[in-house]
């Protein structure tokens, strides 16, 4: 981005901040029902000053990461394997079209019935839910790769485990960054729906606390706080991605 | 039904081929890639491949190459040692792997063939050297020129010592000192004149070795040299004549 383009994005974030406080000090927003930004601002600070809001920000965070870990990994194995391999595609495709445009969320009653309230249930809905995304990215990733890719390894007498590791592994990963960033999103979807539905800890827990006792201005600071946590996900993997990839052009 | 790699060596680093054929089961019947292809290339014999487009060159060498299996017909060519490919393909067009640096490329063949990291990155650091792109080994593909990305994937080629070099169309003015046993596919009669020892000319589909024709000069030669001798004229006409006739017999409906 160019520096003029930074100052640009900057722009419309801080003058919908500016109006909306000035709209608040002018009485044209009712602060039972909208807090203005400097409120929201005071009860973040008051909300980390207290510990609370760091508390509950890594709980969210800790399920996101240990369900991306849990769910991207086995679907990043099994992609390759069925981008590589025609029988294991025929074999498993069927069911993962079938199952995939569920919404994962609906799913979250019957996780809960299977592994109760706890921290399983939550990691497992951020799994299941980034699971078929990542799937079938890395699968695309290497069906779209030029077939000259492996003719070559093939040539120099390379195994199936090489195929996998060399060729197939290292061509899908910028379709595996695809489905992670796509997953991102869905991850924090669906962490905070789960927590509205039933935890005890958590962003969505805090969200949906501050609800039952009209909390306006903190359900805002956890819409703000979740909003953050989204762009410092996408710029991490950003970082990820740029490491993890520098034989792409730019 | 013999792959290229299963054959049992001669002792001879040479190639070859008895009565080759390729039928791909098509949706109008079965299609024959090639068809009875005989041909030898002797130890150390720099042999050029020519023939109409579609011919099956192309299946010729992913045959030889083990890439795929033939229909009918054998293979003898050598196999290779420990360190040593017994053939080793340049493919057409740009054939590196954007993924690794223009150094892991060259390695590529080597890693495949389990040859010791320390050992494997000194080999392809030489072969580097010796297509001029040493400066550049920690580059990726992109940020080399078209022309440089088929020198590495040549300098891949020669870095795993290979018995036989197979060589599908690619661009050859940067080596000529090695004296390995060649076939190489091209589509340049000028090419094949300066650089082979003899010229396998292919039939229109289904390819079939038409006929081969000697290069009368020594080598290492000077093209120079020969483009001004009349045995070139003739010869690159000769060559033209029998292209001619199978380019309009591949025409004809």
């Amino acid at each position: 981005m160019r520096v003029a383009d930074r100052w640009l994005a900057v722009v419309s974030p801080l003058g919908l901040l500016v109006l909306w406080e000035g709209l608040s000090r002018a009485g044209v927003l009712d602060p039972r029902f909208i807090a203005s930004p400097s409120a929201i601002g005071r009860t973040l600070v008051a909300l980390i000053r207290t510990g609370e809001l760091p508390y509950h920000v890594g709980v969210s965070v800790e399920r996101i990461v240990a369900g991306f870990l849990l769910g991207s990994i086995p679907a990043v194995a099994l992609g390759l394997a069925m981008g590589l391999n025609r029988s294991v595609r025929a074999l498993l495709m069927p069911l993962v079209a079938a199952i995939y445009p569920i919404p994962k969320i609906a799913v979250y009653p019957l996780i809960i019935f299977y592994l109760g309230i706890g921290e399983a249930s939550k990691v497992s809905i951020v799994a299941l839910s980034i699971f078929f995304l990542v799937l079938l990215n890395t699968m695309a990733g290497v069906l779209g790769l030029d077939r000259t890719y492996f003719n070559i390894a093939r040539a120099y007498g390379a195994r199936p485990v090489d195929l996998f590791t060399t060729i197939a592994w290292p061509g899908a990963l910028p379709a595996i960054f695809t489905g992670l960033k796509l997953g991102m999103g869905f991850a924090l979807i669906v962490i905070v729906g789960a927590e509205l539905l039933g935890s005890d800890a958590g962003i969505g827990f805090l969200i949906w606390r501050s609800y039952q006792i009209f909390a306006i201005d903190v359900m805002f600071a956890g819409l703000l706080v979740t909003a953050v946590l989204g762009w410092l996900a996408t710029i991490a993997l950003d970082w990820l991605e740029r490491r993890a990839l520098p034989w792409r052009p730019n | 039904m013999l792959r290229a790699a299963d054959q049992v060596g001669t002792g001879l680093a040479g190639i070859d081929v008895v009565g080759l054929s390729k039928v791909y089961p098509g949706l109008h019947g079965p299609f024959a890639a090639i068809q009875d292809v005989t041909f030898a290339v002797r130890d150390g014999e720099f042999a050029a491949l020519i023939g109409p487009s579609g011919c099956g060159k192309t299946t010729l060498l992913h045959i030889l190459a083990g890439l795929i299996d033939s229909t009918a017909g054998a293979v003898t060519m050598p196999r290779g040692h420990p360190g040593r490919l017994g053939t080793a393909l340049v493919f057409q067009g740009t054939s590196t792997l954007p993924w690794m640096t223009a150094l892991g490329n060259v390695a590529y063949g080597l890693r495949l063939m389990g040859v010791p990291l320390a050992e494997r990155i000194a080999r392809a650091r030489g072969h580097l050297e010796r297509v001029g792109l040493l400066a550049f080994a920690d580059a990726y593909p992109h940020q080399l020129s078209e022309g440089m990305r088929q020198r590495v994937s040549i300098a891949r080629a020669l870095a795993t010592d290979p018995a036989i070099l197979l060589m599908d169309e690619p661009l050859l003015r940067i080596w000529q000192e090695d004296r390995k046993t060649v076939l190489f596919v091209t589509h340049s009669l000028d090419e094949a004149i300066r650089l082979s020892d003899r010229v396998l000319v292919m039939s229109a589909s289904p390819g079939r070795i038409k006929t081969e024709v000697p290069v009368p000069f020594g080598r290492p030669r000077d093209y120079q040299v020969i483009r001004r001798d009349p045995a070139y004229g003739a010869l690159s006409a000769r060559l033209w004549g029998e292209l001619r006739e199978e380019v309009l017999r591949a025409g004809r409906p």
